[in-house]
């Protein structure tokens, strides 16, 4: 981003001051050109690790894992076993580190937050009438208050995809903002919902909107719609959350959900934050992976570079 | 293809060979990029093969395991019309193989075409197995008590095999089909020096009816990928009749870190009545208790 634009966003209050002063800023961010951004990204996905770093990459991809269920069927057993492989990863191995979070809808918090009570795992909610967020501003505020109340951390909302597509950034502004507040001391993760966006432009749009709006973190991903996560995605909210920085001097997170399965490709992801964001990216606290086959593939490598030998699904617990 | 080498015809530039792995149903090249000169039995060159390294034994496997639970739950009958299919193809490749087989061993022209029939029946032996086995192998168990019990054998999982190598085709049938007629699914280690006709096969087996997944082919050393395979905590059981000693021993103790099935049959005469040995070798047993009159 050239500084003209850095300077012309000092003002937070003035960009959002109308629902055309905000709409003239978000489509005065320069455009992101799509070609090159799936190629520098798969450029990035050809890095080599191996060995030594290899063995970092796993155990910090493990630590950024917000460890995720988000089903119907979901009960308080699927949870509380889901919390104990949170806090300790592989029972055959005390060395493999806890995950950052617990994710699961507002109505099992309370069963999460037993479940992790006494160590360093994090539970988040989803809230705001996910995954589709279409509900009343009234509902989704109540149901963020009471995940909020029940104990959860941090709260991951959706935003409002057809007011975003049919140009109606203020709305969208303001919910968020109203979701900000409801939130109070919890972190407050925003989901763009990327495969719904259509375009990379717009993805770079959502991502200063929901920074703007005063998101500590903004996430790819509900994981219920294809595309999810995917590297050049990740790549243009990364470069946003960088610019956005060096613009208002506030750090933003990046948690890109949905699709990451292998650790290989986890590992890519950690590649990406790297080059694009930049090193103080790489922390649990700034760059988080929702999924939940992936721990599995994380501690399958793992134990395979630990023993010399490859290793099996039969060994770990199933998701 | 035949496997006729270098120019034929005069003015005519030869099509050369480079043969791929065959993983999950598909034709990937060795994730490694390598590859190694097949030659015959007077050393000419007959075809470039995928030299394969750990990481395809790997994705092997994990295409095996990927297979197993729709292979294992087909009906036996299934499996069985399955088989006789690829029976049927092998014999519509009956004059290819033979070449292979000749270019491979040096064998007359009579007795390379004996060996293709041979594998052709093993194979249709093996099929007739598939709706035959569970009697054969299972039991109704005489209890003390007023309930049935039952014994039934089942597969046991992913089977890595090492090819033999004295029998490039006959042999290779004879290893691979009793491991699959029960709904196991393989990662076929092929002879390093004479792999053509288990490249071949999978051709064969992508045509027909086997799910992919279900018999994976890697060509390559058999002292590269044979210890990954052996170690490997996710392969079940695997075929050791190949190995030569010291290798099948380092094996043997590196296929016991998760008590693998080990079959050391040796590498003999595979003309000879095949038995049961090697089919019951692959199998689990699960025993059930069924109440009366309920």
């Amino acid at each position: 981003m050239n500084s003209s634009v850095a300077t012309a966003v000092s003002d937070v209050t003035s960009i959002a001051a109308s629902g055309q002063a905000l709409r003239r800023f978000l489509h005065g961010l320069p455009g992101v050109d799509e070609a090159g951004a799936q190629a520098r990204a798969a450029m990035l996905a050809s890095r080599s690790i191996k060995t030594t770093a290899k063995r970092q990459a796993l155990d910090a991809a493990i630590s950024m894992i917000d460890l995720t269920t988000l089903e119907g069927q979901d009960t308080p057993g699927k949870v509380l076993a889901m919390c104990a492989k949170a806090r300790r990863p592989d029972p055959a191995d005390a060395t493999a580190p806890p995950v950052a979070a617990v994710c699961v809808y507002p109505d099992l918090v309370p069963v999460a937050v037993s479940g992790v009570a006494g160590s360093a795992v994090r539970v988040a909610s989803v809230a705001t009438a996910f995954p589709s967020g279409r509900a009343s501003v009234d509902v989704k505020l109540a149901d963020v208050k009471s995940a909020v109340a029940a104990g959860a951390g941090e709260v991951d909302m959706v935003i409002d995809r057809g007011a975003f597509l049919a140009g109606r950034y203020l709305g969208v502004f303001e919910e968020i903002a109203a979701v900000r507040a409801a939130c109070g001391d919890a972190h407050l993760k925003v989901i763009l919902e990327t495969g719904e966006l259509a375009t990379l432009d717009n993805v770079r749009r959502a991502s200063w909107l929901a920074m703007l709006a005063g998101a500590d973190f903004i996430k790819t991903s509900t994981g219920k719609v294809a595309p999810a996560a995917t590297l050049p995605v990740t790549m243009v909210m990364l470069e946003a959350v960088r610019d956005f920085r060096s613009a208002h001097g506030r750090q933003v997170g990046v948690k890109a959900a949905g699709g990451i399965r292998t650790a290989k490709d986890a590992i890519r992801y950690l590649v990406l934050v790297n080059e694009t964001a930049g090193e103080e990216w790489l922390d649990p606290r700034w760059f988080r992976i929702g999924a939940s086959s992936l721990l599995n593939d994380l501690l399958m490598q793992r134990t395979r570079m630990a023993s010399g030998r490859y290793s099996g699904p039969d060994y770990f617990t199933m998701d | 293809m035949s496997t006729d080498q270098g120019a034929g015809a005069a003015g005519r530039i030869a099509v050369r060979k480079t043969y791929k792995l065959y993983i999950g149903g598909a034709f990937p090249r060795s994730e490694s990029g390598r590859s190694y000169a097949v030659t015959d039995h007077r050393g000419g060159f007959l075809a470039n093969a995928a030299l394969a390294s750990r990481k395809d034994a790997r994705d092997a496997v994990v295409a095996a395991r990927k297979a197993f639970a729709g292979w294992s739950a087909a009906t036996a009958y299934n499996r069985g019309q399955v088989l006789y299919r690829v029976a049927e193809l092998l014999e519509g490749r009956r004059a290819q193989f033979a070449a292979e087989v000749r270019a491979a061993s040096g064998a007359a022209v009579r007795a390379a075409e004996a060996e293709v029939d041979a594998a052709v029946d093993r194979w249709v032996w093996y099929a007739g197995w598939a709706d035959k086995l569970t009697q054969v192998r299972g039991s109704a168990n005489p209890v003390a008590g007023p309930y049935f019990g039952f014994s039934l054998p089942e597969p046991t999982g992913v089977v890595a095999v090492l090819a033999p190598v004295s029998s490039p085709l006959l042999g290779l049938v004879s290893v691979i089909a009793p491991a699959i007629v029960s709904g196991n699914t393989v990662v076929v280690l092929a002879a390093e020096r004479c792999p053509l006709p288990a490249i071949t096969l999978s051709e064969v087996l992508a045509t027909s009816d086997v799910p992919g997944g279900v018999v994976n082919v890697l060509t390559g050393r058999m002292a590269e990928i044979a210890p990954w395979l052996a170690s490997h905590m996710d392969v079940n059981a695997i075929d050791l009749s190949a190995a030569p000693e010291p290798l099948g021993c380092e094996l043997a103790e590196s296929a016991a870190a998760n008590l693998k099935r080990v079959l050391r049959l040796g590498d003999g005469d595979w003309s000879a009545e095949p038995g049961l040995e090697r089919m019951f070798g692959y199998l689990e047993t699960k025993t059930v208790w069924h109440p009366v009159g309920i």
